[in-house]
């Protein structure tokens, strides 16, 4: 089972090998309500652990994505298009946001496991 | 949306509030008031729902006001551009309360009732506008602030059929902007062919110990659900209708904002209300900028504050309310524009985080109006 972390802006990353898959996690999609739109960043961009890597429009508000770990990002997850609101069924799943080749796999020592998210959010 | 409260202290509570938590509605603090932006069913379902069956609205917070005295229809002329005195016993009208250089302090309806004028204004705006009016008022009239009265919108298209199974079958025969008084349930209410939606549907003030039974009763009828702010503002949006403190404020003139259509001929050449000077200098000079609709290309959602170019770059206006419009299924939104760039389908550039997206001025309403006309 592939090893997930998660951060304090509430991005999940799934790690298989030195690529990360990056998403909000399903408390986010609640707190945000329903989605309308996504900005990906863009195929081969160059993002340090923290950079804004896109945005997340809901009908309520615009709230900022951020990378979790340094790297360059491979994939954005086009099928979102057509279907932001998949991210509302399936955040942690089939609603993730990009990929990311990760530069430094210390990065990911600082995130949270799912035991200290879940008591992050209660 | 949200907004600063306008009065100071503690945050207040409408009758409804322990029906709000019951329900689940996520409370946010809007206009000094915690109000629910939403129940468990969201804003996107809880727009449509409204535009397919109906949903009822704690509108509460609003103020709820009465005008009495030797002529309160003279008394408020001068203060609003609306033609008051054409208005006929039990029908109501929008209008404004405006200031010398032609800027808005707020919007509102008025109802004649008999001798008195019932006055709905912003919660924002409801301590400053009874402080105006009071001010502006001559001897022999008084302005109430009925507190204790809850106000509840029900609206879409079964309202009519919801609200004439619970009252009077004449609820259903009811004219748009007209008011009547009828018993819905055992509750007295004062009932108005009204809203803020673009639907058809009615606005019901009624004592506020009976307002939780009210809705209640309504809650209970099939097709009703109930709606949170975030959806009455994406209605609204949709609808055309303006947002006090967005769209229209202190700075714009009911003329720039489009609102010409709310004062009768008779004001517009008569005068007597404030900023009388300006409306008659803009409808013969024209105005330099004008409220608009804005329809962005493609998903992304164009919010408040965005500013709007022309095709070569030149600043022409900014964005006052949008966001996705669910009925729409799209993003929508309203601003101001320069007079040059206000004709439907100009292409314009609105600024969205540093890029430029392109839009074009739109008609409003985005979606049609079903106003009951009888």
């Amino acid at each position: 089972m592939a090893d997930v972390k998660f951060t304090e802006d509430h991005e999940w990353i799934r790690i298989e090998g030195d690529v990360g898959t990056v998403g909000i996690t399903d408390f986010a999609q609640e707190q945000l309500g329903d989605i309308v739109f996504i900005e990906f960043p863009e195929s081969g961009a160059a993002l340090s652990k923290g950079d804004q890597a896109g945005v997340v429009e809901s009908v309520k508000a615009a709230s900022e994505i951020y990378t979790p770990v340094t790297g360059e990002i491979t994939e954005a997850n086009e099928t979102l298009v057509d279907a932001p609101d998949t991210v509302n069924t399936e955040a942690e799943g089939s609603g993730w946001f990009f990929k990311i080749k990760i530069s430094d796999m210390s990065e990911l020592e600082g995130l949270m496991d799912e035991a200290a998210y879940k008591e992050f959010i209660a | 949306m949200a907004r600063e409260s306008a009065s100071e202290g503690a945050i207040q509570r409408t009758p409804l509030h322990a029906l709000h938590v019951e329900l689940g509605g996520k409370l946010i603090a809007f206009a000094g008031y915690e109000m629910p932006v939403q129940y468990p069913l969201g804003i996107l379902k809880e727009h449509l729902h409204t535009r397919g069956a109906a949903g009822l609205f704690d509108v509460s917070h609003m103020g709820q006001l009465e005008l009495v005295g030797d002529d309160p229809v003279s008394a408020i002329e001068t203060m609003v551009p609306g033609d008051i005195h054409g208005l006929d016993d039990g029908t109501t009208r929008y209008t404004q309360l405006t200031v010398d250089d032609g800027g808005i302090l707020d919007d509102l309806m008025v109802t004649r009732d008999g001798g008195r004028l019932l006055l709905v204004v912003n919660a924002a705006c409801k301590d400053e506008d009874i402080a105006h009016i009071r001010a502006g008022l001559p001897a022999g009239h008084q302005l109430h602030e009925l507190a204790d009265r809850a106000l509840i919108a029900l609206q879409g298209p079964s309202a009519a059929a919801v609200l004439s199974d619970l009252g009077s079958s004449c609820l259903a025969a009811m004219p748009f902007m007209s008011t009547t008084e009828d018993s819905l349930g055992g509750t007295e209410c004062r009932i108005w062919r009204s809203g803020y939606t673009g639907e058809d549907g009615y606005e019901i003030s009624c004592n506020a110990a009976d307002a939780e039974a009210l809705a209640r009763l309504i809650l209970s009828q099939k097709p009703v659900a109930p709606i949170g702010l975030g959806a009455r503002d994406s209605l609204r949006l949709e609808a055309g209708l303006c947002l006090y403190g967005h769209d229209i404020d202190r700075s714009t003139t009911p003329v720039e904002a489009g609102l010409l259509w709310s004062i009768g001929k008779r004001r517009r050449e008569e005068g007597g209300f404030p900023g009388a000077a300006v409306v008659k200098r803009q409808i013969a000079d024209g105005v330099t900028r004008r409220r608009v609709g804005i329809q962005p290309n493609g998903r992304l959602p164009v919010r408040e504050s965005a500013g709007l170019f022309d095709e070569n770059g030149a600043a022409i206006g900014a964005i006052t309310s949008g966001g996705f419009g669910p009925s729409v299924g799209g993003p929508v939104a309203m601003g101001y524009v320069e007079a040059h760039a206000a004709k439907a389908g100009t292409v314009v550039q609105a600024e969205v985080r540093g890029k430029m997206h392109e839009a074009n001025v739109a008609r409003m309403p985005f979606v049609e109006q079903r106003y009951y006309r009888g």
